[in-house]
Parts: C-alpha cells; sequence; structure tokens
C-alpha cells in the first residue's frame, strides 16, 4: 500500500516539476527605448522585445549574490559583461538584430531572450 | 549642470519620493527626479554652488548609495578583482571551518571505522549540533541562489545541491529528534550528517579552486590592460601673465620647464606637463624619452627612434621610425627621444582595438557549444524528475534506504557546471594565446573553422613578399666608354633623378646605388606609369620601361636587350636607363619574397593544405615568386575586385579553379563539394576577399577595415603565424572536444550509475560523498584542461 502511495505521490511530483519548470508563462516586455532588468534567480524581464533596426540600452541590476550570475553574455553581440551586485551596468545592442538570440549568465545556466518586432 | 546616476538601496516608490525631496532640498539643486523603475536620479545642479561628491552625501545620509562614476570610481576591471578577491576568502573560510567539521561529523558517524573517537563525537544530538553550521552558515549560497531561481521558476546546479543536502540534513534531523515515534512507524534509523557536511564541504571546496583557476583564464586580456602607459608628457601651451598655469586640464600636474629642443618658435611659448592618459586629446604634441612608453597612437613629427613594438604586435625586432611614421600607444621606445602627435586616443587606440577585439572573442559563441546550450536549459529540472524517479523505483524494488541516498546521489552528481565550462574556458584562453603572439582571433568561430582549412590562398604583394620592390641586377651598355661616360656618372645621373620620385620602385634604385652623388636636376618630369626624365649636367636623362624608351625615340642596345629578355622571363621588373637618347644602363627589380614564405609553405603542405597564390601580376612574374615560395598553384592577373570570385570558386572545387581563366565565366552555382578555403591579404582591397573566404587572415598594422573583414588579423606581420594560427585552432578544438566529452560523459554515465542501473548487474551504488567529489572534480578538471593550452607551443 505504502509503496503505492509512494508512487502516485512521485509521479504526481515529476509533473509538478514539469509544469513548475518548464510550463511558465514568460513574460515579456518591449525595450524600445531602453529597460531595466534585475538579475536576481534569473532576468526579470527574462523575454525583451526590440525592434528591427533600432539600438536598444538595456540596464541590468544584478541583486542576486550567485557568483554564477555575476557574467551576462550576450554571444550573437560579442558582449561579455561583468555585473557587480547592485550597480547599474547599462549596455547597447546595436542592430542589425538577428530575428531570435538570447543572452544568458557565464554558465549558461540563467537565460534570457531577445525577440525582434517589425 | 544636469547629470543621471544610478541608486541603490531603494525598496519603494516613497524611497524615491523621499531621496527626491533631499536632493531638492539641497542648495544648488534646481530640480531633481529618482525613477524607483530604474534605480536612478537625474538632478539638474549649479556646479559653483554643489558637487556630485555632496550629492553622493546627501543621499548617502538619507540611507541610500549613489553610484557617481568620475573621479577615483573603480573600473569594471577592478570591482571585478575585488570581488573576487571577496570571493576567494569567504570560500577560504568556509572551505576551512566546515572542512574541520565535517571531519568529525564523519569521525562520529563511523565509531565501528574510529575506534579512537570519544564517546561523545558519536552522541546524535552532537553530530547535529557540528553539521548544522556547515548546512546553513557554509551552504547558506545554496539556499539564496535556489531560493531566487525557484521564484523565477528556475533551477541551478545550487538548487540540486541544497535540495540533496537539505533531504539528507532534514532525514537525520527527524531521526534525532523523533526516533522513537519514527523506529515505530519502521523508518530505517540511518543517519545521513556526514552526507550532507562533506557535499558541502567537497563543493565548496571545488568552487574555490574552480574560482582560482578561472581568474586565470582571463589572464590575457589583463595582461594587454596592463600594457597600457598612465600618463603622457603633453606639450601645453604657457598662460603669459600665470606662467604656472598652463591651458592643459591639470594645471597641478608636474610641469617641466625649458627642456624641449628649440626646433620651433612656438615650442618656446610651450611648457611639458605630465598628464594622465584619458586626458589626452587627438592634436596633441607629446615627448617620449629613452625607455618610455609611448601613450597613444601617433605620428613623428620631430625626431627618430628605434621602438619595440613586441608587446602589440608579436615582433620581436625593434623597428626604426622617422618623422612621418606611425608610432603604436604601448609600445616601447628605446634608444632616441622624439616628439609625436597623438592622432588616435582613448577607445580608438591600437590597444585598445585589441583589448576589444580579445574581449569580444571571447565573449562570442563556437558553433561547437550549440549541443550544450541546448542541454543546459533542461539540465536541472530532468535532473530533479530522474531523482524522483529514481526514489520511486528504489522504494518500490528496494529499501527505503536504499532509494533516499540514491536520490541524494542523483542530485549531487549532476554537474551542469562543467558543461557550461566546457567551451568558453578553453575560446578564452585559447584567444588570449594567440593575441600573446600577435595573432588575433575575431571569433570563436574563426577560431574553430582554422583547423579545417583544406586550402590556404595568398596574396602575392605585401603577404608572401615584402611588398616592397629590391633592385637585383644591373648592366650597362659595354660602349658607354665611348659616349664619354663612366660607371660613376650613369649611377649618379640615376640617383639625382630619382630622388625627385616618390615611387616604390625610384625608392629601390636610390637605395640600391646609395653611395652615388646626386646633382642638380633641370626639367624634372613624373610620366605616371612610364617612368622619369629631366636633365643632369646638361645632359638629358629618361629612366623608365619600354614603352617610355620607345616613345623617346632611344637608341638601343642589343646587349642589353638580350638581358632584358632574361630578366623578364625571371619575372622581374625593368628599369631602362637612357642619357643623351641612348641607352645606357639596364636595371631589374623585383619584389623579394618574405623570409619565413618558404618554411611557412613548407610547413602547410605538410599540414595536408593545398596552397595557392593569387595575383595581379602576370604569369611570369607570379610563377617566378611562386617557385621561389614553393607554390604550384598560381592564380596570376586577377584584378582585385576577381579575387572574392575566385576564393569563392576554391571553396567549392580547387581542381575547377585550377583551370580557371579570366574570361568571364557564369557565376558558380552550387555543389556538395565544399572546402574550407583560407585567405591571407594585406590591404583594405582585399577586403571582399577576406570576408568571402572561410577564414579571412589579414596580414595587418590592424587597419579597421582589413581587421572587420578578416578572422584573423596577424599583427606581427610574420607569414608563419599563418600556421601558428592554425596550430592553436587545433590545439583549442581539441581541449574543448576533451571538455564536452568530459563534461557529457560525466553526466551521461554517471548520473545512471547513480541511480543505480548497474546494481542488478555488478551490485554498484554510488555513495552520495563520492558523488560529491566527483562533482567536484569534473568542473575543476575542465577548467585546468583549458589551461593546459597556455602551455602549448604554437
Amino acid at each position: 500500500m505504502d509503496k503505492l502511495i509512494v508512487s502516485i505521490l512521485g509521479v504526481s511530483l515529476i509533473g509538478a516539476i514539469y509544469w513548475f519548470f518548464f510550463g511558465k508563462r514568460e513574460e515579456g516586455m518591449e525595450a524600445s527605448k531602453g529597460l531595466t532588468i534585475i538579475v536576481d534567480g534569473g532576468y526579470k524581464p527574462n523575454v525583451i522585445r526590440i525592434k528591427q533596426g533600432q539600438p536598444v540600452r538595456l540596464t541590468f541590476i544584478r541583486k542576486d549574490p550567485n557568483s554564477c550570475l555575476e557574467e551576462l553574455v550576450f554571444s550573437d553581440y560579442k558582449i561579455k559583461e561583468y555585473l557587480p551586485m547592485n550597480t547599474p551596468v547599462t549596455i547597447t545592442l546595436p542592430p542589425p538584430h538577428k530575428d531570435k538570440s538570447g543572452f544568458h549568465c557565464g554558465m549558461n545556466m540563467y537565460h534570457g531572450r531577445i525577440e525582434v518586432t517589425k | 549642470m544636469k547629470i543621471s546616476f544610478p541608486i541603490i538601496g531603494m525598496h519603494c516608490a516613497s524611497c524615491a519620493k523621499n531621496i527626491e525631496r533631499g536632493l531638492k532640498k539641497t542648495p544648488g539643486v534646481a530640480d531633481a527626479q529618482v525613477n524607483y523603475g530604474s534605480e536612478e536620479a537625474t538632478v539638474n545642479f549649479d556646479p559653483s554652488l554643489s558637487n556630485l561628491r555632496h550629492l553622493s552625501n546627501v543621499i548617502a545620509g538619507l540611507g541610500y548609495k549613489a553610484v557617481i562614476t568620475g573621479e577615483g570610481a573603480k573600473t569594471p576591471e577592478e570591482l571585478k578583482e575585488e570581488a573576487k578577491k571577496k570571493e576567494l576568502a569567504d570560500l577560504k573560510g568556509k572551505v576551512i571551518v566546515s572542512g574541520t567539521l565535517s571531519i568529525l561529523v564523519l569521525l562520529g558517524s563511523f565509531p565501528q571505522w574510529f575506534p579512537f573517537v570519544p564517546q561523545i563525537l558519536t552522541n546524535p544530538f552532537v553530530l547535529l549540533l557540528l553539521a548544522t553550521p556547515v548546512q546553513f552558515w557554509a551552504g547558506w549560497g545554496f539556499y539564496q541562489a535556489t531560493w531566487s531561481g525557484l521564484r523565477n521558476r528556475t533551477a541551478s546546479m545550487d538548487t540540486l545541491i541544497a535540495i540533496g543536502t537539505t533531504a539528507a540534513f532534514g532525514y537525520s534531523t527527524l531521526i534525532v529528534l523523533f526516533q522513537r515515534q519514527l523506529t515505530a512507524l519502521g523508518i530505517s534509523r540511518g543517519m545521513y550528517f556526514d552526507t550532507a557536511a562533506i557535499i558541502i564541504t567537497l563543493i565548496l571546496l571545488g568552487r574555490y579552486f574552480e574560482a582560482k583557476a578561472k581568474a586565470h583564464t582571463s589572464d590575457a586580456i589583463k595582461k594587454l590592460l596592463h600594457l597600457q602607459a598612465k600618463t603622457a608628457r603633453v606639450l601645453r601651451p604657457r598662460v603669459p601673465s600665470r606662467p604656472e598655469l598652463v591651458s592643459g586640464p591639470h594645471p597641478e600636474s608636474d610641469i617641466r620647464q625649458g627642456s624641449l629642443s628649440a626646433s620651433s618658435a612656438d615650442r618656446d611659448d610651450m611648457v611639458e606637463i605630465d598628464v594622465p592618459i584619458e586626458e589626452v586629446k587627438v592634436g596633441d604634441i607629446i615627448r617620449v624619452r629613452p625607455g618610455e612608453k609611448i601613450p597613444v597612437d601617433g605620428k613623428i613629427t620631430e625626431g627618430a627612434s628605434s621602438i619595440d613594438q613586441s608587446m602589440v604586435t608579436g615582433e620581436s625586432i625593434p623597428v626604426d621610425k622617422k618623422v612621418g611614421d606611425l608610432v603604436i600607444g604601448a609600445t616601447i621606445n628605446k634608444t632616441g627621444t622624439f616628439l609625436f602627435m597623438a592622432t588616435k586616443v582613448g577607445k580608438d587606440t591600437m590597444l585598445s582595438q585589441i583589448v576589444k577585439m580579445v574581449a569580444e572573442a571571447q565573449s562570442s559563441r563556437a558553433p561547437i557549444q550549440r549541443l550544450a546550450d541546448v542541454v543546459s536549459g533542461y539540465f536541472v529540472p530532468t535532473v530533479l524528475m530522474l531523482a524522483v524517479a529514481t526514489f520511486i523505483v528504489w522504494f518500490d524494488f528496494g529499501t527505503f534506504s536504499q532509494a533516499f541516498t540514491n536520490m541524494i546521489a542523483v542530485l549531487i552528481i549532476a554537474c551542469p557546471c562543467a558543461l557550461g565550462l566546457a567551451t568558453p574556458t578553453a575560446i578564452m584562453v585559447g584567444t588570449g594565446k594567440g593575441a600573446e603572439h600577435g595573432i588575433l582571433i575575431k571569433d570563436a568561430e574563426s577560431l574553430e573553422i582554422a583547423h579545417k582549412i583544406k586550402t590556404m590562398v595568398f596574396d602575392k604583394t605585401g603577404t608572401l613578399t615584402k611588398g616592397e620592390p629590391k633592385v637585383t641586377d644591373i648592366d650597362f651598355n659595354a660602349g658607354f666608354a665611348k659616349m664619354g661616360l663612366t660607371k660613376e656618372k650613369i649611377a649618379t645621373a640615376i640617383v639625382s633623378l630619382e630622388k625627385n620620385s616618390e615611387h616604390p620602385l625610384s625608392k629601390a634604385m636610390v637605395s640600391y646605388l646609395g653611395n652615388a652623388s646626386a646633382l642638380m636636376v633641370k626639367n624634372f618630369k613624373a610620366i605616371e606609369g612610364f617612368g622619369v626624365s629631366g636633365a643632369v649636367a646638361g645632359l638629358p636623362v629618361v629612366i623608365g620601361n619600354k614603352k617610355l624608351m620607345e616613345q623617346e625615340k632611344v637608341i638601343r642596345c642589343g646587349q642589353l636587350d638580350k638581358k632584358a629578355e632574361q630578366w623578364m622571363n625571371e619575372g622581374k621588373t625593368l628599369a631602362y636607363v637612357a642619357i643623351d637618347k641612348k641607352h645606357v644602363a639596364l636595371l631589374a627589380l623585383a619584389d623579394t619574397l618574405k623570409n619565413e614564405a618558404k618554411e611557412t609553405v613548407n610547413q602547410l603542405k605538410k599540414m595536408h593544405i593545398d596552397v595557392w597564390m593569387i595575383t595581379g601580376d602576370n604569369e611570369k612574374t607570379a610563377q617566378a615568386i611562386a617557385q621561389q615560395a614553393g607554390i604550384s598553384n598560381v592564380l596570376a592577373s586577377v584584378l582585385p575586385a576577381e579575387k572574392a570570385e575566385k576564393i569563392k570558386r576554391l571553396k567549392y572545387s580547387s581542381n575547377e579553379a585550377r583551370s580557371l581563366d579570366n574570361s568571364s565565366r557564369p557565376a558558380w552555382r552550387g555543389s556538395n563539394n565544399s572546402r574550407v578555403v583560407a585567405f591571407a591579404g594585406d590591404g583594405i582591397n582585399d577586403a571582399p576577399a577576406l570576408a568571402s573566404a572561410d577564414v579571412g587572415i589579414a596580414m595587418g598594422t590592424g587597419t579597421d577595415v582589413a581587421m572587420e573583414s578578416a578572422g584573423i588579423t596577424l599583427l606581427n606581420k610574420n607569414l608563419y603565424s599563418v600556421v601558428s594560427a592554425i596550430t592553436l585552432s587545433k590545439s583549442t578544438l581539441a581541449v574543448i572536444k576533451e571538455n564536452l566529452v568530459w563534461a557529457f560523459g560525466y553526466n551521461v554515465i554517471l548520473i545512471p550509475v547513480a541511480m543505480g542501473v548497474l546494481y542488478p548487474i555488478t551490485g554498484w551504488l554510488l555513495n552520495p560523498a563520492l558523488a560529491a567529489f566527483a562533482m567536484a572534480a569534473s568542473s575543476i578538471s575542465v577548467v585546468s584542461n583549458s589551461l593546459r593550452l597556455k602551455t602549448k607551443q604554437i
């Protein structure tokens, strides 16, 4: 009986983990004139919508001491910045922008996405 | 004056209002706005009544912090350095304390193995007491990261460690506190304090070593930044009434007067002052003395010297520079004193461009990394699900204890960090190593492709050759004595005339006949594309090509005509010399091959790379140079605009291109026979070819256009660096592959082992503490393997 209960609970837990991590709705934000992104357990917001053909200024403020997040990498733009704690760091993404590109922390554990609108 | 700066420490919109009020009350502040969303203040103030420090103090007085950059502010590099030092010191302290406690917990947990252990240490309450600081003090960072991640519905390695160790610690605590009740329920009495404590200690120890090793992966950039001079000795006009004040930005700086060479009357009104490098402006005249670093890029206006450029270009021999020559910032002046005019300062200097390019290359992504990128997004949640699945299966088919330890082992063994570090660390060390040798790599992709090069195409002039023609032979008309001439007189006529021309061929002739004296020339005329003419000592002299001789109706000399034919067949350029309408001498000129060209071609052939030469020269000249270099594949008479098209064709079929002539053929339309083609060229006109090759290699002094179009720039102009760049690419790729195999293999093999798949066959299970050790070792081994590149010979 206990085995059955553990099995049911376990499978439900697996389902819950799947839903929790993969089922989230990503909240995107327009960054037409610039945007401040809070780095705390990830990037908030982590989906940034930008306009094609326009440079974009993004300001990152790291509030998370996790050393994984101390580096910010935009591979497609060849940008790598060190993010000191609680200090805004502004980067400019020059056009042309790829339709979809991303950014991530130094160890590639936390991710953000950039979507281009026409 | 209006200024914007970030503010730290606000937690609500009323904080912003509070700061705004405080600022507005400050004397001299006309207006202030504080935005809570962007955490930024914009202040309009009168600089004569207030200053930035004052504003910063006002904000600090309210309990917040203004981040005002400017004088005395720390650069991001300094902040990073500081943070890294602090992190290392923190980690060290934690490792020592948690290490000591963990050993005590381990000893107390297994009295059967360690009979010498005092009885008190085996008491479960004592173990709980010893393990608690390890779990919640040393391991606090894991909880912080997990919590902030979960709020964002993301997970990282810290999540796995926090869950794994909390499960072990929590379960053991329950056993200690409710031993009787749980035993009555039939739950195992095993405790896992040792597992939790040792895991945390080992992971922290791993992070400590990893942080130490990672600090060295960016050594190259640090080295480059350290090359920069801190001050420059600039000439600034003296203010007549107040000689102690100069119009420069730093009146209090070290002022030296009267030490100028009195070559210019204006300079009497100038003083030399040492100014910080950031304040040097374009157009400033700067003095550099022997042994000093040249502060910025510029052009010599007075004096000459020998300059050691090895730190920037990798060239080992000092280069002689005179008035009009360009000097590069951060290089060292060896012998003479000179003045130069700053032409590029700040971000535009060559050193800054190099630093920028290396930093960009280090942050670019190698295509080989793609798989690791895809995996990393799903890794941690998948491991969490696998851990639960492990628990279920072991609980159903084994014991609770097995289910529990295997679940923890799965959580702990998974190492996404090794995957994340595998490629970037190798790229960082590889590109840094290249920069140290004067090989600038634009992006990780170029570094990755370079090892696949199958065809190498060299531009001739300036790349394979020195780009400076030299006189190789000279012959005189045997009957010159009858004309009342001597060899010396002929040489004098040539030098007198050619000294007036700037043409490279003229310079070569003057340099060859340097000992001959020069006379006044009357009616000098440079006939573009043909030669020069004029009167020396009353005699008409014409020097130029055959066509010019025909035009001037010069009487030919059979003996010299024979020589002309022979030298032309050798691919040399000819200069006919006629005095008084008679052909009296003939000079042969040729561009000479770079010393290292032959060795480079040989090495490339040994690497099974097809070597080609492409040039605008005629077939004969091209073949002559190619033969000297040991190249059998030649594309001659190619116009600069056609080079890119030829490269494209070579990409798809080198055999086809071999037979290409210059007639217009339909553009290539597709083939699967693609080969990786590299093109090495030196000039702006090579930019299209550099861009159309798979790997463009610019032989350069760092001109923007060539550097932009090329994937690799050889600052040292040494052709052999082509071989070095390919070797570097091979070594880096080998390291990346080793890292990826290790990182993937480690996870792919050890996660199933931790789950216990080998148990039915071999009876093997993975101890969670061993898993922690392996996990820590995997990240360190990946970083250490990348650092191995530093010692590779290229």
